[in-house]
């Protein structure tokens, strides 16, 4: 008798206990997620109080419309497909490139950007080609579809600086294309890194940085170039042919025209040696006034770090040269000029563009 | 008070050789709805292009608010909201994100812009369809919408051009309603552009008539017409049946009534009386013709309208008496 009281005594103590315990714990329960939800709130009130600057309220829609459009998916497929492809061809012939006393043996990795079988490019010609296609189509269409909407008047109503709609929209254009850009590289570079098994030295690692880099200011050319037609031209089907014509110019009839030209100009076999050099630089001068040939001159001497000259070189200069590669630093001081013509050409397609929308009467479509 | 918040002065605008707009100088008051009137052309929307400093007039200035707007366009911008010409907003976007677009251009706070747009929307009548995206807006709706898309900034000033073109009679009367009553609530100068004079003759507290980029006239329609037709500013009908066929008594019915003060002019074609008057003669013209023994059929009065203006100026300066 006792003792079944005992045991009840003791069964309501420990339900007691149990009961406390659940209800501490429901306490807590509550407390933490009030105090979440405080945090929350608080944030999202602080989110939603925040200033923001109207330049960056423009960029950021911008961006957002990139990123929701078909257009910019497609062209991610595209691009990321053409990637892999490259990176898979790079892979499967990896191991026929690796040869004893190679200069270029130290710099394993950046083959997997360069080396190709000849049934699909390398990562570095897939990027020179589908590049222009990039910019052009982020570009092509960024003025004139908003006058033809009726939204741009509604814009330019607003209180804000005329220019910020074309700087919003190379801005926004120019990052997602960075963000790209970066992504890809990065995720060849992983791959690379997971198939082959020997990870990128440091200065393998920043010239691929620099290439992707080299690769954006490259985009950003076709970018203001579809931009400026954009405001040239009212149809945007017109600008992206614009666009496509002088891409397509650049990239196979400017080689074409520019061998036509040294065939009929080529001095003879029995020329003195500073005739050939003076028309080999006449050449090589044509051939740089394309955007994709000082492209294609940078990357290449930034990922193959063998190249040493980009000009003519006499037996003079040749003699004692040691078949090594160059260093970083000699690599990126022998592309400076290719570079600035880059950036150059980029600055000159962002003036012309500024000064015709702002110079232009902004009518309802 | 009354004080000019739109001041135009010698405005002059041309296209090489064309000249779109031709010194023109006016002046808006504040809190008053004016309806700028003219044909397609005249150059009504050059003029509110320059108001907003998106297009330079070749010489003359714009002053709103007491700023200048072709050196000074940010800050006008800031007080005045436009309404342009079919008005587009972004197709893929839900009404309510292109308003707190809008709204974050003009410096709001998101959580501001959301209040703010969602009071607007129900303001104009939208708020069941503001989560459906612009591009299914309707002509009428999207004119709606973009009227909240101007209140949006908290104008002082708002110019509207040609908000009515394209809208059905039920959504233009709804709409020039929406826009009286919140001007009239609000204190806002409005200045609307229009070629449909009906619909601006109903709203506007005074019209300026607009022909080949020159303000030909301006004030309220009842002036404008009192100046316009100061020989003439009603013509009165009268049909009549000649009960005895007798030529002597329409003849003398016809001296008659030539006789009676404030008539200016008189015509009689197919049994009817055309009779032009400067004041009005009605009562006096129907007792003479009930006296003289002859059936009258039916009188009508018509007075001019902006119709009349419109068509007497605009079309070559037709007689319409």
């Amino acid at each position: 008798m006792i003792s079944t009281y005992v045991i009840l005594k003791e069964v309501k103590i420990m339900d007691k206990a149990i009961n406390n315990a659940s209800q501490t714990r429901m306490s807590w329960i509550a407390k933490v997620s009030a105090h979440l939800h405080g945090i929350y709130a608080k944030n999202e009130h602080k989110k939603g109080n925040i200033f923001m600057h109207p330049f960056r309220v423009m960029v950021n829609k911008e961006i957002s419309d990139h990123v929701r459009s078909w257009r910019f998916i497609i062209l991610i497929v595209i691009i990321s497909l053409t990637c892999m492809g490259s990176l898979y061809t790079s892979l499967t012939n990896i191991s026929d490139a690796v040869k004893p006393n190679d200069p270029e043996g130290t710099f394993f990795f950046l083959k997997l950007f360069t080396l190709s079988d000849g049934s699909l490019p390398s990562f570095l010609v897939f990027v020179g080609f589908l590049g222009p296609l990039l910019g052009i189509s982020l570009g092509f269409d960024a003025v004139n579809s908003e006058q033809n909407k009726g939204t741009l008047s509604r814009v330019m109503a607003q209180p804000i600086h005329r220019d910020y709609l074309i700087n919003a929209k190379f801005v926004a254009a120019l990052m997602v294309i960075s963000i790209m850009l970066f992504a890809l590289g990065f995720l060849v570079m992983g791959l690379g890194l997971i198939t082959i098994g020997v990870p990128p030295t440091p200065e393998e690692f920043l010239r691929i940085i620099f290439f992707i880099l080299l690769s954006i200011v490259y985009v950003a050319f076709w970018l203001n170039l579809s931009i400026l037609f954009s405001i040239r031209f009212r149809q945007a089907a017109t600008s992206a042919l614009a666009g496509i014509a002088v891409w397509l110019f650049t990239t196979i009839f400017y080689g074409m025209i520019v061998n036509l030209i040294a065939k009929a100009i080529e001095p003879s076999k029995m020329a003195m040696p500073n005739q050939v050099l003076s028309y080999e630089k006449l050449i090589m001068f044509l051939e740089r006034l394309v955007p994709n040939q000082l492209f294609s001159d940078a990357t290449t001497t930034l990922l193959v770090p063998s190249v040493r000259s980009l000009g003519p070189l006499t037996k003079m200069q040749m003699i004692g040269a040691i078949p090594s590669p160059l260093p970083l630093g000699q690599s990126l001081l022998l592309v400076w000029p290719q570079v600035t013509g880059l950036i150059a050409a980029t600055v000159v397609c962002f003036a012309l563009s500024y000064f015709i929308f702002m110079k232009s009467e902004i009518r309802s479509r | 008070m009354k004080q000019n918040i739109i001041e135009l002065t010698d405005l002059t605008k041309k296209y090489g050789d064309y000249t779109a707009v031709n010194h023109l100088n006016l002046s808006i008051n504040k809190g008053e709805i004016f309806g700028l009137l003219g044909p397609n052309g005249a150059g009504k929307s050059t003029t509110i292009l320059m108001m907003l400093g998106l297009t330079d007039p070749t010489s003359g200035s714009v002053n709103i608010c007491g700023i200048n707007s072709t050196n000074n366009p940010i800050e006008v911008k800031r007080r005045v909201g436009y309404l342009p010409e079919d008005v587009g907003f972004y197709g893929d976007r839900t009404a309510m994100e292109n308003l707190v677009y809008t709204a974050q251009l003009n410096g709001f706070s998101l959580s501001g812009a959301r209040f703010k747009a969602e009071q607007l929307l129900e303001r104009v009548g939208l708020s069941l369809e503001m989560h459906k995206t612009a591009g299914k807006y309707s002509r009428g709706m999207r004119q709606r919408l973009g009227f909240a898309d101007v209140l949006i900034k908290n104008p002082e000033v708002i110019i509207m051009d040609e908000p009515t073109l394209g809208i059905d009679p039920k959504g233009v009367r709804e709409f020039l309603r929406l826009i009286v009553q919140l001007s009239r609530e609000d204190g806002l100068t409005v200045l609307l552009s229009s070629h449909n004079l009906h619909q601006v003759q109903q709203v506007c507290d005074r019209v300026g008539l607009f022909v080949k980029g020159k303000l030909i006239a301006e004030g309220d329609v009842n002036s404008l017409s009192q100046k316009l037709f100061a020989d003439q500013l009603l013509t009165i009908e009268a049909g009549i049946s000649p009960l005895n066929n007798n030529g002597s008594t329409i003849a003398e019915l016809h001296d008659k009534l030539v006789k009676i003060e404030g008539v200016t002019n008189l015509n009689f074609i197919s049994n009817t009386f055309h009779i032009g008057c400067n004041q009005d003669a009605t009562q006096t013209i129907a007792n003479l013709i009930v006296q003289s023994g002859i059936g009258l059929n039916y009188l009508h009065k018509k007075e001019y309208g902006l119709d009349d203006i419109y068509l007497r100026y605009f079309e070559g300066g037709e007689n319409h008496g």
